[in-house]
Order: structure tokens, then C-alpha cells, then sequence
């Protein structure tokens, strides 16, 4: 469960969020909205990557502003640009070293590794150099890297933005998939049709909050798109 | 592909040095290049080289593998050469300059044959005594894992940053290179830090 209360994000004079409050208990939430509403900021307070000048977030009852370790344990975030993302020369050797906290042994590693690139399609790329990956192929790496470490919670953060629509669709059909609770940040409106629920973000505030065709039909009016 | 092969990067195999522990291979490592460094004289380079090209044939590589470790060198070598001779005469120059490419292309032969996890596990193991002392070793493997990460990166960077100087017919312009490789490497540095945060890999 995720709960935001009162929040408040302020940069500078400028006030990227304004008294946000709300559970986020859904399966599957995106969050939409135009560019520099305020949507990334709300999304990487979750993972304590942004923290509130007023108010508090709690993830499963832990402030990530003093407990950012044991949060980030819980909650995994994918940005849209996997190349910040992936640090390995190869690719196995990038999902293992998500996994170098966790005292597995090489073979237990090398299980858990090559479970999570079939279950992202990367099968086969184990050895191959992580930065020849076309950038498709490397946001499902970082998504990997992310998955491994089997958190309860999935963030990302406009994961969709620099991919074609093949690999769009992978990581749409990856991420309907998943057991985790995943909360999305897009500007892709196909991507979150089959949401629980959808929150619109505007100038810092919530402006519409509810079921996505609802949600969709306002913020594309509000952005004068029909 | 010649960034990978500057660095060093892994190339998967099944020979006998793939085979070998890292740590075995790391310790064998400091050997050879000490006794380079104690016996420096031509026929320890030659020697050294001897055996350089036959453990680069041991693990699959061709000679063309091992002059790729080494061409990174040849513009200190060209300034080199000539300095050590005038210094201390041709047997100096040939036993200092070979034991640095023999050193560098023993280097890359442990790296092309281990990975990086393994070497930073070896790392980790060597320099945790250092825990007591406050040094994290996870840290400094971190470190250079980072490091041998941003060479590619940066390459990429650099290339994307000259075509589109070129695309704008600004070839010559220094501010048109040097400014945006200073913004997009302070840009990347940031989503770099964003991204071990969010792994939580630098907790």
C-alpha cells in the first residue's frame, strides 16, 4: 500500500506538487498528465529518489525519506532511459549485479538470471555486450535488472518513450504480466486502457482520479485532443 | 565493438584460462608483471612475450585479439622509444617499453577471459580487511565497475555529439563539441546516480 499524505514538492520557488493525498492500493495504476505537471516527481517519491518539502509518503507503512534502504528493497523503478540504467559490460553480468547484495551461490545466480532474461525475452543475449543492445533490447534488460531483484513493487517512469512499437508492446504485454503492483508514468494512452486506475496530473495537483477510459476522455479534452 | 575491445570486455569461451578462477588468474598476473618489473632486461621481454602468445592462443585469440590490448599504447610507445634509448641506450628501451605492452596485454588476456563479477568479487574478498579501517570494498568495486562502464557510454556520447556538430555544419567549432558532451555528461552523471540509487546499489 502505498499512501501519499498532504504531499507537498517544492524545487526552488517553483512548486512541482501541491497537497497531493491518496492510496495507491490498485494492481496496475497509471499516472498521466502533461509534460512538467508533476507527474515523474509523485512517481519517484515512492522509491525515495524525490522526497516531499510537506507531507509524507509511506510504502507499506515506511517513509522512504528515513527508511530508503528497506523501501527500495520493496520498490524497483525503470526509467525511460535504460542506458543510465545499465551499468555491466554484458548482459548477465548486469542482472547479477542487481543480485551481488544477496550472497546467492554461482549456480543459484545463474539460475535466477537466466529465468528472468527468458521471462524478458532475452534469451540467447546473456553474454552478449549490454551497450550493442539495440534500445529495445536495453530497456528489457533494465527492466530485468529491475524484476531480479523481485520487489513487491514496480515503478516506471515513462518506460515506453524511446522504444518502436514491437518493444512497446513487449514491455506493455511484460508488464500486464506481472505479479508485482506495478504504477506507470506515460504519455502512452494505449498503455494503461486496461488499468485499474488512472490519475491525471495537472499543474502539481490530481485532477481527475478513477477508471482509465474516464480519466484518458478528460486528460484529452483538457489537452484540447479529442 | 572497439570500445569493448579496448577495454577489454569478456568474451565468452570454454578454454582452460575461461576456466580458471579469477583470483588465480589475478595472483598470476601480479606474478608476471613483477618479474618483469625485477628481471627488466630483452630477454625477459622476449620471454614474457613468448609466453603471452601462447596463452593468448590458449584461449582462442588470434594475434589480431592480442595487438587490439596493445594498440591503445602505440602513441606512448612512438614517445617512449626513442626517450629511454637516448636515456639508457636500446637494451633500456626495448626492456622498459616491452615490460609496459607485455604488462597491458597480460591485463587484457585476464579481463577478456573473466568477468567483471568475478573480478569484483575478488576485489571484494582481498579488500575486506580494509573494512576495519572504514573502506568499503563493495564501493571501490563499484567504483571501477562504473568506470569500465562509461568508456562505451562516453564513446557513444562523443560520436552522437561530432555528427550532429557536422549535420550543422559546424565541424570546427570547439564550443560546439566541448558544450553539449560537458551538458550530456553532467545529464548522464545525474540519471547514473538516480539509477544505483533507485537499484539500490549505493545503499
Amino acid at each position: 500500500m502505498i499512501e501519499f499524505e498532504h504531499v507537498t514538492h517544492r524545487f526552488g520557488d517553483r512548486i512541482v506538487l501541491t497537497d497531493i493525498s491518496c492510496r495507491l492500493s490498485q494492481q496496475r495504476i497509471g499516472i498521466i498528465g502533461a509534460n512538467g505537471s508533476g507527474k515523474s516527481t509523485l512517481a519517484r517519491m515512492i522509491n525515495g529518489l524525490a522526497n516531499p518539502t510537506e507531507g509524507r509518503v509511506l510504502v507499506d507503512g515506511l517513509d522512504p525519506a528515513q527508511h530508503g534502504r528497506e523501501v527500495r528493497r520493496r520498490v524497483s523503478f525503470l526509467f525511460s532511459d535504460p542506458d543510465a540504467q545499465i551499468i555491466m559490460p554484458t548482459v548477465g553480468e548486469d542482472i547479477a549485479f542487481s543480485l551481488r547484495r544477496h550472497k546467492l551461490t554461482h549456480d543459484e545466480l545463474a539460475a535466477r538470471t537466466e529465468a528472468i532474461v527468458d521471462t524478458v525475452g532475452l534469451s540467447g543475449y546473456i553474454e552478449h555486450p549490454a551497450h550493442l543492445l539495440s534500445s529495445g533490447q536495453k530497456q528489457l534488460l533494465a527492466l530485468a535488472t529491475v524484476l531480479v531483484t523481485e520487489p513487491d513493487i514496480l515503478v516506471a517512469d515513462e518506460p515506453t518513450t524511446l522504444l518502436d512499437l514491437r518493444h512497446t508492446r513487449e514491455i506493455a504485454g511484460l508488464l500486464a504480466t506481472l505479479s508485482q503492483q506495478v504504477i506507470v508514468v506515460t504519455h502512452d494512452l494505449d498503455l494503461i486502457m486496461d488499468f485499474e486506475r488512472v490519475l491525471v496530473i495537472d499543474d502539481g495537483r490530481i485532477v481527475a482520479d478513477g477508471d482509465p477510459s474516464e480519466c484518458v476522455h478528460f486528460y484529452r479534452r483538457s489537452m484540447g485532443v479529442r | 565493438m572497439m570500445a569493448a575491445a579496448m577495454i577489454g570486455v569478456y568474451r565468452p569461451g570454454t578454454s582452460l584460462l575461461h576456466r580458471l578462477p579469477a583470483g588465480l588468474k589475478l595472483f598470476g598476473l601480479l606474478l608476471f608483471t613483477t618479474a618483469l618489473l625485477v628481471w627488466r632486461a630483452p630477454t625477459t621481454v622476449a620471454i614474457g612475450l613468448a609466453i603471452i602468445i601462447c596463452l593468448y592462443a590458449l584461449a582462442g585469440y588470434s594475434p589480431r585479439v592480442l595487438l587490439t590490448q596493445v594498440w591503445p599504447l602505440r602513441w606512448i610507445v612512438v614517445l617512449l622509444v626513442p626517450f629511454q634509448w637516448w636515456l639508457g641506450g636500446w637494451r633500456s628501451a626495448v626492456a622498459i617499453v616491452g615490460t609496459l605492452i607485455l604488462a597491458v596485454a597480460a591485463a587484457g588476456l585476464v579481463s577478456l577471459t573473466t568477468r567483471i563479477v568475478d573480478l569484483l568479487a575478488v576485489l571484494d574478498r582481498v579488500l575486506s580487511p580494509l573494512r576495519r579501517v572504514g573502506v568499503d570494498p563493495e564501493r571501490i568495486s563499484l567504483l571501477i565497475a562504473l568506470s569500465i562502464r562509461v568508456v562505451p557510454v562516453m564513446l557513444d556520447l562523443v560520436n552522437t555529439v561530432r555528427e550532429a556538430r557536422r549535420a550543422r555544419g559546424a565541424e570546427r567549432s570547439l564550443r560546439a563539441f566541448a558544450t553539449p558532451v560537458v551538458v550530456r555528461t553532467v545529464g548522464y552523471s545525474q540519471r547514473l546516480g538516480d539509477a544505483l540509487i533507485a537499484r539500490g546499489i549505493d545503499d
